[in-house]
């Protein structure tokens, strides 16, 4: 269980994190969401000691991390960048993590193989891959058999299959009665690997829910109409609880009616349709209507891009809202 | 694939079985791993071993067949000891540069965060790698400084200007050249800690115990010879050199100093060490 309680981390100005308060369960894969710069890394380093919070406090099974005796028997770590000097070996490295605690070499054996790294495990961790290096760092986090893991960005970099294997080993972890926190940008994949979620978007907290929760928000339909008269059958359509977007002359995209419905409103009217397309909005759309106000770093064409520090509201091009309070800011 | 039934035994009994726990002898032990285990490591004592040994046989051989065009001068000042022990100059690059890696390679790498996740109290940790490093240049660099000496002395002896362990002096110097790459190295993780960035780190390290000398020496010369004796340098090498001028502070008294600076950069390390964001 991992209790954040009003966490706040500024860097002089710039606020990274800001009065973030969440629960994190044993049992189960909590997906910790947000886009690029959110916040998600400086979080989770200082749930782990990196960093100090400007202010709130991170608990884990009721203590703070740097309290524990056998910090790496409790909270397993797998942070962002790569944490491995590249010029000692896997075997070594996972060697002298293990003995700051006393945990014996025959543990360090068996995290290898547990990874799959056991051809490797004496050549140097600098010439290993992305992949192997995510599967190197994993070997760390387990290395004390904790009872909590956090990862940042696991899948990063990963081949579908080690994505596969990630995703399994992170359910075995929780199923076994873990407690596992997972940061990604990707809905899609925490769609499948986790069963909460908790989602921040500029160090803030935007949605604490159940990934079936998410879902079934996300799934409202919205219904592609084509017709050559759009404009009669716009004004048929319109009702207390429907929206429709006109898209060109002849398109509307409507939510709130099913397509079978507006099918038939069509026909009473004798309004031909050529086309009549019920589209479920994807996760990562619902992800993105979710944090787009918070996103930090839109792409874009050039001129929505007012690259002024401290301008907080400039209306850009497309709507969207641009916020830019400098740069140098950790995700 | 792998499952995770071979995880080991059910969670939380690894821990309550075997005591499991960060101790300082433990961390010591994981620095002596990390420090073996890194061939660069290997590669710059082995260096400095070269230096001291090989650098001080060759300039004592170099100043007996150069014995007889010497000036009365020079042989009034001639220092046996510490010609032999010339070297030591040399194999301070090769162990403060390794000194500032101690930090700086874990800080340049990303290795630190693995590093204070398993020991957030993270002091521990600063002992344990200046223990460690400077117990191994101990030893490695007192046993290089006593092979130089006899090496130096019997290429000196062929011009009867060699000297022995037993003349005033000569003991302290030859365990001093030891004891000053010791205390270099020291500096090293000090400044590896504070700086965090390997070349930040030597160009400290280097401006410090080789250019702020000669930048003194620009000044008024009775500034200088104020000034000169008490800066990092002068007073860690008072200890290998047995033939000294007037100003200087004398081998123990110098040697303190030396440490005194050392033990100022350590203090400052800790306390930025246990106060930044990793």
């Amino acid at each position: 269980m991992i209790e954040v309680q009003g966490l706040t981390k500024r860097y002089g100005e710039k606020v990274a994190v800001s009065e973030l308060s969440f629960t994190v369960r044993p049992g189960i894969v909590t997906g910790f969401l947000g886009p690029n710069g959110s916040g998600k890394s400086t979080t989770m380093r200082m749930i782990v000691g990196l960093d100090q919070p400007s202010e709130g406090s991170v608990l884990i099974n009721g203590q703070r991390y740097r309290d524990f005796r056998a910090p790496l028997c409790e909270v397993g770590a797998l942070l962002e960048a790569r944490s491995v000097h590249t010029g000692r070996s896997a075997y070594n490295h996972l060697l002298a993590l293990a003995q700051t605690h006393g945990i014996p070499r025959r543990r360090v054996g068996d995290v290898i193989e547990l990874v799959g790294l056991g051809g490797v495990a004496r050549k140097r961790a600098g010439g290993f891959s992305l992949g192997m290096g995510q599967r190197l760092g994993i070997a760390a986090a387990l290395l004390g058999d904790p009872g909590t893991l956090i990862l940042d960005e696991p899948v990063n970099g990963l081949d579908p299959e080690g994505i596969r294997w990630i995703r399994t080993l992170l359910q075995d972890l929780a199923a076994q009665g873990r407690t596992v926190l997972v940061s990604s940008h990707l809905m899609s994949e925490m769609a499948l690997t986790a069963e909460h979620l908790v989602v921040i978007g500029q160090g803030r907290l935007i949605a604490d829910m159940s990934v079936a929760d998410f879902v079934a928000g996300a799934s409202e339909n919205v219904v592609h109409v084509r017709s050559p008269r759009a404009p009669e059958l716009r004004d048929l359509l319109l009702a207390a609880d429907v929206t429709i977007r006109a898209d060109g002359a002849d398109v509307l995209e409507v939510s709130g009616l099913p397509s079978s419905r507006i099918g038939e409103i069509a026909a009473a009217a004798g309004i031909a349709l050529s086309e009549l397309t019920p589209r479920q909005a994807s996760l990562e759309e619902a992800f993105m209507a979710l944090t787009h106000d918070a996103v930090e770093y839109h792409g874009g064409s050039a001129s929505a891009l007012p690259h002024q520090p401290g301008d907080g509201s400039a209306p850009a091009a497309g709507g969207a809202r641009l916020e830019t309070h400098g740069a140098g800011a950790r995700s | 694939m792998t499952t995770l039934t071979d995880v080991g035994p059910a969670r939380g009994e690894l821990t309550a079985q075997a005591g499991y726990g960060v101790t300082q002898r433990r961390v010591l032990l994981s620095e002596w791993t990390k420090l073996r285990s890194l061939r660069s490591t290997l590669f710059s004592l082995l260096a400095a071993i070269v230096f001291v040994v090989a650098l001080g046989i060759l300039i004592s051989w170099a100043q007996a067949s150069h014995w007889d065009q010497e000036s009365p001068i020079d042989r009034l000042t001639f220092d046996p000891t510490n010609t032999s022990l010339s070297g030591v100059f040399l194999a301070q690059l090769a162990i403060g540069v390794l000194g500032v890696l101690m930090f700086s390679g874990e800080y340049g790498t990303g290795m630190i965060r693995a590093t204070i996740t398993a020991v957030p109290h993270r002091l521990p940790v600063l002992w344990a790698k200046s223990i460690v490093f400077g117990v191994v240049t101990l030893v490695l660099m007192t046993v290089s400084s006593f092979v130089a000496f006899v090496g130096g002395q019997a290429m000196l002896s062929s011009k009867h200007i060699d000297t022995t362990l037993g003349h005033p002096g000569v003991l302290t110097a030859v365990f001093g050249g030891g004891l000053y790459l010791t205390v270099v190295a020291l500096l090293g993780v000090a400044l590896g800690a504070l700086v965090r960035s390997t070349a930040g780190g030597i160009a400290t390290l280097f401006g410090v115990l080789l250019i702020l000398p000669l930048i003194v020496n620009f000044l008024p010369s009775s500034w200088s010879n104020n000034i000169d004796p008490y800066l990092p340098s002068s007073a860690g090498q008072d200890i290998f050199t047995v033939v000294r001028d007037s100003s200087s502070l004398g081998p123990w008294t110098g040697f303190l100093l030396f440490c005194g600076y050392a033990a100022v950069l350590l203090a400052a390390a800790a306390v930025v060490l246990r106060r930044r964001d990793a």
